[in-house]
């Protein structure tokens, strides 16, 4: 590692909870990212001469919060400008100190506060994230743009938005009680699976550049499950990252086209991330207390646990759709258990489960996917074909027209009439 | 004599790595390795996984189950086990049985990610 890349390092992981303890003392954003970056600043004249301090969060906490003050009192008296290093002098006490208090509660809250306020429910989600990616991961905003795959400017403006937003927002500074607590951390679990989402739902040919969205959220999910250690639902959705971003390496061909699960090479999934999957999903199951994230983690981890794609256990799989139905009702989680249904007992009962759908869903480029699969292993073939066609209408990435078009080929290639239905 | 060697770094520094990156540190290591296994002297080595995924087992009367890594500074590591079960729930059962036939102390149960046993000439 280069001389400086030790610091770089710790000076990201510090971020959340520096950020964060600076802003509950200013209760001013913009004040807190300064008093941040002047640490940071410091940090890399001071660091590399006196080797790194034992706490690099409270260092950058300590420095931070004395020169903001030092500037406040500055700009009222116009006063000379102090020496450079006063800011730092006697720190080794004083951080000790600071340390001990550190390891209080202050700083869980802190960090959850932090990512609450990138949560407000009047920003729409694209702005959550990318202020997320700005305030707590300390992205850049070329970093950001690029994974947006927006211009510069265009991010710079929307953060800039979104910032005055949240500043006008009164998010109280209080520690929060339980119930308070619990809901900022169901908020900020929802904006953490956003982000990943930003990444994972792209398409191949931006995949590479959208990875980082997904490194992100993992990194996120990890850092509030050491803060929240006994969340299963927290447990839950780190392994459901984990797992999903397991398939990274496998889910697109050289030319960027989807490679669909049972397709998919399951030799390049990355076998660390799956044993902390499940490692997580195990710890997360003896709480008995079940939610949506251990449920979609728990359904990956069965496809993760299939070492072919005929090893899947698709009853199983199609109980937890059951069960993710009941606690969070929306007809995408049925079209998902309907596949399942599909494997384990015919296309003609996943059709049955399908057609009441069919209104909500009439703009839903995976519905007609799915239904045109169904109708196609009915031998259906002409309805098939109107469902693929709709659903090359709706696709939303050239990787999913091209994808539906392959099944169109298929359909044509063996478009001998068939009158009758061949069901499973 | 045995020695045993215990791994300590920043899990997030070494969680960050690429795969790549991490390979080499892997190949670097098996060089070492290899030479003493060569000469019969390399015992189990093993990887844990973060410590997101350890869960304790305080070994109080009655014994406590805690989420995350053992975090008391006043009790030191003595030693560990590396034991083969199906599930966290088999590995607590296991820890408990351990735990009353020695109570006091805590254990901290890690799943592991890599695992080579080995072999010494005792």
């Amino acid at each position: 590692m280069t001389d400086t890349a030790w610091i770089d390092n710790a000076l990201t992981s510090a971020r959340p909870q520096a950020v964060g303890a600076l802003l509950r003392y200013f209760r001013n954003l913009d004040t807190a990212e300064e008093a941040f970056q002047n640490a940071c600043l410091r940090a890399l004249k001071s660091w590399p001469q006196n080797g790194p301090p034992r706490d690099a969060a409270a260092w950058l906490i300590m420095v931070g919060r004395n020169v903001a003050i030092d500037d406040l009192r500055r700009a009222k008296k116009q006063t000379p400008l102090p020496e450079d290093d006063q800011a730092i002098s006697d720190l080794d006490d004083a951080e000790e100190e600071l340390a001990e208090r550190l390891d209080g509660s202050h700083y869980r809250d802190d960090i959850l506060r932090l990512l609450f306020i990138c949560c407000h429910p009047e920003l729409p989600a694209t702005q959550q994230i990318a202020l997320a990616l700005r305030i707590v991961s300390g992205l850049t905003v070329k970093q950001i743009a690029r994974a947006f795959l927006v211009s510069e400017a265009a991010m710079e403006q929307r953060i800039t938005r979104a910032k005055a937003r949240v500043a006008d927002a009164n998010v109280p500074f209080e520690t929060p009680d339980a119930v308070a607590r619990s809901e900022r951390l169901a908020a900020v679990a929802a904006m953490i699976y956003l982000i990943f989402n930003e990444g994972y739902s792209a398409s191949g040919d931006t995949a590479e550049i959208r990875k980082p969205l997904c490194e992100e959220a993992i990194r996120l999910a990890r850092l509030l499950l050491r803060l929240f250690q006994s969340e299963p639902e927290i447990m839950g959705l780190t392994a459901l990252l984990l797992l999903q971003h397991a398939r990274a390496e496998a889910r697109f061909d050289s030319d960027g086209a989807v490679i669909l699960l049972d397709d998919q090479d399951r030799t390049l999934w990355n076998a660390k991330m799956i044993a902390e999957g499940l490692a997580l999903i195990d710890k997360a199951m003896r709480h008995r207390r079940s939610g949506p994230y251990q449920i979609q983690a728990a359904i990956s981890a069965l496809h993760a646990r299939a070492a072919k794609p005929e090893d899947t256990d698709w009853t199983q799989i199609d109980l937890l759709y059951g069960a993710l139905e009941i606690m969070q009702p929306s007809p995408v989680v049925t079209l998902n258990r309907a596949v399942a249904v599909s494997k384990v007992r015919g296309a003609e009962a996943a059709l049955e489960m399908i057609e009441p759908l069919a209104p909500r869903l009439s703009n839903y480029f995976h519905f007609f996917g799915v239904r045109g699969a169904f109708l196609m292993q009915l031998g259906r073939n002409d309805e098939a074909l109107v469902a693929f066609d709709r659903a090359i209408a709706l696709a939303n990435t050239s990787a999913e027209a091209a994808h539906i078009r392959m099944h169109l080929d298929r359909l044509q290639r063996d478009s001998s009439p068939r009158g009758v239905k061949a069901g499973k | 004599m045995l020695y045993a060697i215990l791994c300590y770094h920043d899990e997030d520094h070494v969680g960050s790595w690429t795969k790549e990156q991490d390979a080499v540190v892997m190949q670097k290591l098996a060089v070492v390795q290899d030479k003493l296994t060569k000469q019969g002297r390399l015992g189990p080595v093993a990887r844990l996984l973060p410590t997101t995924a350890a869960t304790t087992l305080r070994k109080d009367d009655p014994p406590v189950v805690l989420d995350g890594p053992f975090a008391e500074t006043k009790e030191q590591l003595l030693g560990f086990y590396v034991i083969d079960c199906k599930n966290l729930d088999e590995a607590l059962d296991v820890a408990r049985d351990l735990g009353k036939a020695n109570p006091g102390g805590a254990y901290e149960i890690r799943p592991v990610g890599m695992f080579t046993p080995g072999s010494v000439a005792t």
